[in-house]
């Protein structure tokens, strides 16, 4: 068990930097997601901290030692890949007991780690087989597998839940979270799907273009994005954001419609000031089917057509049209709504964001 | 008649029209083998004979008893022939793939410069007849003394080699997914540990079918090695064909009981061999 930290890590591809001097703190036995869009530089960085990639700048700490030139066998890492990368002409026994065959294990010690591993993720049946008479499901177990057997100080998770139908990717989900609750060991899991980053991890790396952007805890990164992007990354469906122009008390959007503006952020801006305002479907609302609705502290409401409704049985996403564009609203206990129809819409001010639209940088304390 | 009966019947038809056409397709390649194996059975009067006698009156294995009964009795040095094709055979075919392999690895696996470059060099020198090149190897034979020499003719074959065991060899690499040596290194092994533990076994139908092609090569090879050879002491199978040559005479018999001789090694190998070539060994390496 070991922490992990990362001071200044660079990695550049020729005159090309990819990942920009960022800083990290992995606290052990921490489940941490480093999550961004495509490119946004977070597979790099792990394939770093695992040894596969060389680093161009800064310095990697595993368990308080520093590791950036020792190959990724002295690091005392696992990795699971996005694509497994089981050895197939291994049986499941041998693809487990690989990295133990290698250390010289003995049998006895071999074969007792393989059961265990086993046991833990229900491959007993399995053990014979070769990779390719597995099923995605369970190669993807074999891969943990593969990875709880050695022990390591670190479990370095390289999207493995992308290759899965929903169903399953639900299903391994759940088997990652209580995984972790039993082995206790520091994860780095990289994903680009905010929900698995969201229900797996204690804190959150939100990355783009190799800087990282925010880290915090899944509710930190959900209701206080410190940045308009990851306003719109974190959250599904994403957070309304539009841009307006702070005038008089009030937010001015192109469209020529306007909002009154929150209060909290009345001390934090001048009139003239162009911002990004942005709120999220679950405090946009048909009037008496929001979240909140009832406890509100400043809400404005306003009658707003329908464009188009997405019914999903406990509720229902309502795309209200408003200063000529599509807004998205959560409706709880849905009514049946048909495009065209003119409903009254809540905006509960008090949950808006404010961004400022140069540095995208949050208006919020 | 209804359409699906017609059906059925137009499907058996063309069953049977591919049995048919298979059929004649293997005859055309397998008729200049069966020939040679009657030949080497059949006297000479039967061999010449005009129009061709397509079943043997006689058939006997003097030609194979005469080829081993020593010179002057109608014999050749066969043994030391066959010690020659042997040697040169495997001696050049192990160094070839051990380049091929080292070659299409890094070809694969690595990024350098000049790479497409130095591949396309590699492909020109297959487009050089291997003739072309007998008369400036002569004379650098000549001049460095390995004319007629066991090492003179394993040096020109695994130059004629290389260039092709490492194009084999680079595309079954490339069919290794990379993941597979990284997840090997994060087990705990070195480079060089992982390519043996896991590269190595995968992409081993490729080695075996570049060995496969280089032995052949070398086995069969007859240009080159009737210029660079001229004594028992190094003259591969294919040149010794030519002792069954005179002045005004041609002993077809003898040659091609030689001939059935030089094959069965060949024949025996591939089937050994062809074990190894079943691909697909990959599968189920990575995604579902």
């Amino acid at each position: 068990m070991a922490t992990v930290s990362l001071n200044k890590l660079t990695k550049r591809y020729g005159n090309i930097e990819i990942v920009h001097g960022i800083d990290l703190e992995i606290a052990d036995r921490e489940f941490i997601a480093l999550v961004g869009p495509s490119g946004c530089g977070k597979s790099t960085t792990l394939r770093m901290i695992a040894g596969l990639e060389d680093i161009s700048g800064g310095a990697i700490d595993i368990g308080g030692r520093v590791v950036n030139d020792l190959p990724p066998r002295s690091r005392n890492i696992s990795m699971v890949f996005q694509s497994y990368a089981l050895y197939p002409h291994m049986t499941v026994r041998e693809n487990l007991g690989f990295s133990l065959k290698i250390a010289g294990a003995t049998k006895d010690d071999m074969d007792r780690r393989v059961a265990e591993a086993s046991a833990i993720l229900g491959l007993d049946e399995l053990l014979e087989r070769r990779p390719s008479q597995l099923s995605g499901g369970q190669r993807q177990r074999v891969a943990m597998g593969r990875a709880i057997v050695r022990d390591p100080d670190v479990f370095l998770f390289d999207e493995p839940l992308s290759n899965l139908d929903a169903k399953l990717r639900t299903q391994m989900r759940t088997e990652i979270k209580k995984l972790h609750a039993k082995v206790k060991s520091t994860v780095i899991y990289v994903t680009h799907d905010q929900v698995e980053a969201m229900t797996l991890a204690d804190r959150i790396v939100i990355m783009r273009s190799g800087h990282i952007e925010q880290v915090g805890t899944p509710d930190e990164v959900f209701s206080r994005p410190a940045t308009r992007f990851v306003a719109g990354f974190i959250g599904s469906p994403p957070m309304n954001l539009h841009e307006a122009t702070v005038s008089d008390g009030k937010l001015m959007f192109g469209g020529g419609d306007s909002l009154p503006l929150p209060g909290q952020f009345k001390s934090k801006t001048a009139a003239g000031d162009k911002v990004v305002f942005g709120i999220r479907p679950d405090d946009f609302y048909p009037t008496g089917h929001g979240l909140s609705s009832g406890s509100e502290t400043e809400v404005h409401r306003v009658d707003l057509p329908v464009s188009i409704t997405e019914p999903l049985g406990n509720e229902t996403l309502v795309f209200a049209e408003f200063n000529g564009t599509d807004w998205v609203s959560r409706m709880l206990n849905p009514k049946p709504l048909k495009a065209g129809d003119r409903i009254g819409m809540s905006f509960d001010l008090s949950r808006a964001h404010l961004f400022s639209a140069e540095t995208g940088k949050s208006l919020r304390s | 008649m209804d359409e699906n009966a017609s059906a059925r019947l137009a499907r058996r038809a063309l069953t049977v029209a591919h049995r048919v056409g298979l059929f004649l397709a293997m005859l055309v390649i397998c008729l200049p083998g069966i020939w040679i194996v009657l030949s080497s059975l059949r006297p000479t009067v039967e061999i010449m004979a005009k129009p061709p006698v397509w079943i043997p009156q006689q058939l006997s294995f003097d030609a194979y008893v005469a080829m081993f009964s020593g010179i002057g009795k109608g014999g050749i040095p066969v043994l030391d022939y066959f010690r020659n094709s042997l040697i040169i055979s495997i001696t050049s075919t192990v160094i070839a793939v051990a380049i091929g392999m080292a070659g299409g690895y890094a070809f694969a696996r690595y990024r350098f410069r000049g790479k497409s470059g130095m591949f396309l060099g590699l492909m020109l020198t297959r487009t050089v007849p291997g003739i072309a090149l007998s008369l400036p190897l002569f004379f650098l034979y000549v001049r460095l003394g390995i004319i007629d020499t066991h090492i003179g003719m394993i040096l020109a074959y695994v130059a004629l080699n290389v260039p092709f065991t490492i194009w084999l060899i680079d595309g079954f690499f490339r069919q290794v997914p990379k993941d597979l040596a990284e997840a090997a290194q994060i087990d705990g092994c070195t480079r060089w540990q992982a390519f043996w533990q896991v590269e190595f076994p995968l992409a081993r139908p490729g080695v075996a079918s570049a060995a496969i092609f280089a032995f052949l090569t070398c086995w069969n090879e007859f240009a080159l090695a009737s210029q660079l050879t001229r004594s028992v002491s190094s003259k591969t199978l294919p040149v010794g064909l030519l002792d069954y040559t005179a002045e005004f005479t041609i002993d077809w018999r003898g040659m091609c009981a030689l001939a059935v001789v030089m094959i069965i090694p060949a024949l025996t190998l591939t089937y050994v061999v062809q074990k190894h070539l079943v691909g697909g060994l990959t599968s189920g390496a990575v995604k579902g």
